[in-house]
């Protein structure tokens, strides 16, 4: 920081060189001038880039518009689109598809995330080194993340195999983990929990380290046995962490499209093909974008309804 | 910590349990780096070591991955190859060994360079954006404030794909498809939702009276901002502008989706990386540890701001 009655003649010198009118005019805006000058420009990019495609998806999920015949004629087709989607017992496959990713994404990642933060917490010798490698996986490029790992799930030029055989004694070549139907779902929650069981844990150490010293010392006063001050002080006072980890990761895994896309591409048949890959085939490979406007808005709004339903739910623990 | 006082307390836990936790994460980390290691020791095999089986864990070192990472080469008869003056650098020599000549160079080095540049370009916008609207939001009185962050923030919700479909639509119209300029202005508008929560955390931060002071002192609003709350804020608006950069580097959905030739950055190309007889995963790994070294570095920079970034700044330390 520099002096203040340093900076009082730099201001000056300014104010001295610069006419008084123009000085007026630059220096002068009023606090509400600039707020709105300030917040302008971002607001103005997000409804070019966000809320003016998505008004437009709205009107293309009413049409049967497909992006590669530019000369047929748009015609207006009301919820037809949408009753199609709804109705079509594929999409509810693929939902389940979903269903399965993130729900035993989030459990893995939770277990294993919340288990190492209680251990990082111990504070042990060279903790923030270890804490360091351990958090890298997170940061990689998910499409980059998804190749490397089909070549380590490669049956038999792919050591992933090898390990597993070693271990269980089950030949390596036995199983095939991203081309068999049985295993291709688990293949990308490995992937999956490989790369995020670090930010789970990350955000647990976070809470954690949010529990004041004075309350486990007064649980050690009465006496309480470690197991009752993990459930009663720990666990409650690490949950709304714990909760906004498991927010975000739900969010991110139900949009979840890179990686998966270039670990299995939705295979074998359509076994991994989670709602994000079906929306990129049917928009992008068969061309109905009206139908795949239809599939984004929804998705889009049960994202937008669970996230309010559940953030609902984190402030009311929040604020128990 | 104060060790000696607390040395029975359930607080600071034995050194017995300490070494044990110690053991187990660093027993995790070894896992977790694991994949990475075969990536990087692939890099450095030769095609036909790199689809040995049973895999090789250790071969003979060989730059043929690299060597054809940024090379475009083709197949020659024996004749034509005993016709040819003998090679010039080693490159050449490692490439002739398996009957074929170098003819160009590869796609990777545009590649990389797009990412580069449309990595650096959104982000510094995104920051710049992001900065003046966290200054207004945490300074000002903005009517219906929480919405308007809860708006910036709602942007982030829309599944990739979904956003993609009417973008590509626009691009096509505005003629900004496949052009790095459509690939930054889309990525500073994803980025800039992030760029606003965290740096709103971060001036939120630094108390007013340093500006009231300086404004008392005769310092307009704006310049108050400029020479008061920017050098305090720097650290935040570096740590920002990683965060920024990486998730623009990272990038693939739209990547992948809007840009195929002029403008395609470095994901969308590795995974397509291909050889005569399918993948040519030796290359492919040298083409993912030149990318991800960078993000290795970053990591390292930003590991007290990581937190945040993840959060959206909804968590400090």
């Amino acid at each position: 920081m520099t002096d203040i009655p340093d900076r009082r003649t730099v201001a000056e010198r300014v104010a001295a060189a610069t006419p008084d009118g123009l000085a007026r005019k630059v220096s002068g805006f009023s606090d509400r001038t600039i707020a709105w000058l300030f917040i302008g420009p971002t607001i103005a990019l997000l409804l070019a880039i966000n809320i003016f495609p998505l008004i437009w998806a709205v009107y293309l999920s009413f049409t049967n518009y497909a992006a590669n015949k530019l000369n047929a004629t748009v015609a207006w087709v009301g919820v037809r689109n949408y009753s199609r989607v709804l109705s079509d017992p594929d999409i509810w496959e693929r939902m389940q598809a979903t269903a399965h990713f993130v729900v035993w994404t989030i459990v893995l990642e939770v277990l294993l995330g919340f288990g190492l933060a209680l251990l990082i917490n111990r504070q042990f010798r060279g903790h923030s080194f270890w804490t360091t490698v351990v958090l890298l996986p997170m940061m990689l490029s998910p499409a980059v993340v998804g190749t490397f790992w089909k070549l380590l799930f490669q049956t038999q030029i792919g050591p992933f195999n090898y390990v597993v055989s070693f271990f269980t004694g089950i030949p390596p070549s036995s199983f095939d983990m991203v081309g068999s139907v049985a295993l291709a779902p688990w293949s990308i929650v490995i992937v999956d929990a490989w790369m995020w069981t670090p930010y789970v844990m990350l955000i647990c150490l976070a809470g954690l380290r949010s529990v004041p010293d004075y309350i486990y010392e007064a649980a050690e006063v009465d006496r309480a046995s470690s197991w009752r001050t993990f459930w009663s002080i720990t666990l409650p006072m690490v949950l709304p962490f714990l909760m906004l980890a498991v927010l975000f990761r739900a969010i991110e895994n139900f949009k979840m499209f890179d990686m998966v896309a270039l670990l299995t591409s939705g295979g074998p048949g359509s076994t991994t093909e989670l709602a994000s890959i079906t929306l990129k085939r049917e928009a992008f490979e068969k061309w109905r974008t009206g139908y795949s406007s239809a599939f984004a808005i929804i998705l889009f709004v049960t994202i937008f309804g669970a996230a309010n339903i559940y953030v609902k739910a984190l402030n009311a623990v929040k604020n128990r | 910590m104060s060790g000696l006082t607390q040395a029975h307390s359930v607080v600071a836990p034995s050194t017995a349990s300490r070494r044990i936790s110690g053991a187990i994460v660093i027993v995790y980390a070894i896992i977790t780096m694991l994949p990475l290691l075969w990536i990087f020791a692939t890099g450095f095999k030769s095609q036909s070591d790199a689809i040995a089986y049973p895999p090789k864990v250790f071969a003979d070192p060989s730059l043929q991955g690299y060597v054809n990472l940024f090379t475009t080469r083709s197949r020659q008869t024996p004749e034509y190859m005993a016709s040819l003056p003998p090679p010039e650098t080693w490159y050449d020599e490692l490439v002739r060994k398996q009957n074929m000549v170098i003819v160009g160079p590869s796609k990777f080095g545009a590649r990389f360079m797009n990412s580069l540049i449309i990595g650096f370009g959104s982000t510094f916008l995104a920051v710049f954006l992001g900065t003046l609207a966290a200054y207004a939001f945490s300074r000002f009185r903005i009517p219906l404030a929480d919405d308007l962050m809860f708006f910036i923030l709602s942007t982030r919700m829309m599944p990739p794909i979904a956003v993609a479909i009417p973008i590509y639509l626009m691009y096509r119209e505005l003629g900004l498809s496949d052009t790095r300029l459509g690939m930054i202005i889309l990525y500073t508008a994803v980025n800039v939702s992030l760029a606003v929560w965290l740096l709103k955390g971060f001036i939120d931060e630094i108390p007013r009276e340093y500006e009231e002071a300086a404004m008392i002192d005769g310092y307009t609003r704006l310049q108050a901002f400029r020479k008061v709350v920017l050098p305090q804020a720097a650290t935040g608006i570096a740590a920002t502008a990683i965060f920024c950069l990486i998730f623009a580097w990272n990038e693939y959905a739209f990547a992948v989706l809007l840009t195929s030739g002029e403008a395609q950055t470095a994901p969308p190309f590795i995974p397509i990386i291909i050889g005569e007889g399918g993948m040519d995963w030796p290359a492919v790994a040298a083409g993912t540890t030149l990318f991800l070294i960078p993000i290795v570095v970053f990591t390292v920079l930003l590991r007290k701001h990581l937190l945040r970034g993840i959060t959206f700044g909804a968590v400090r330390k």
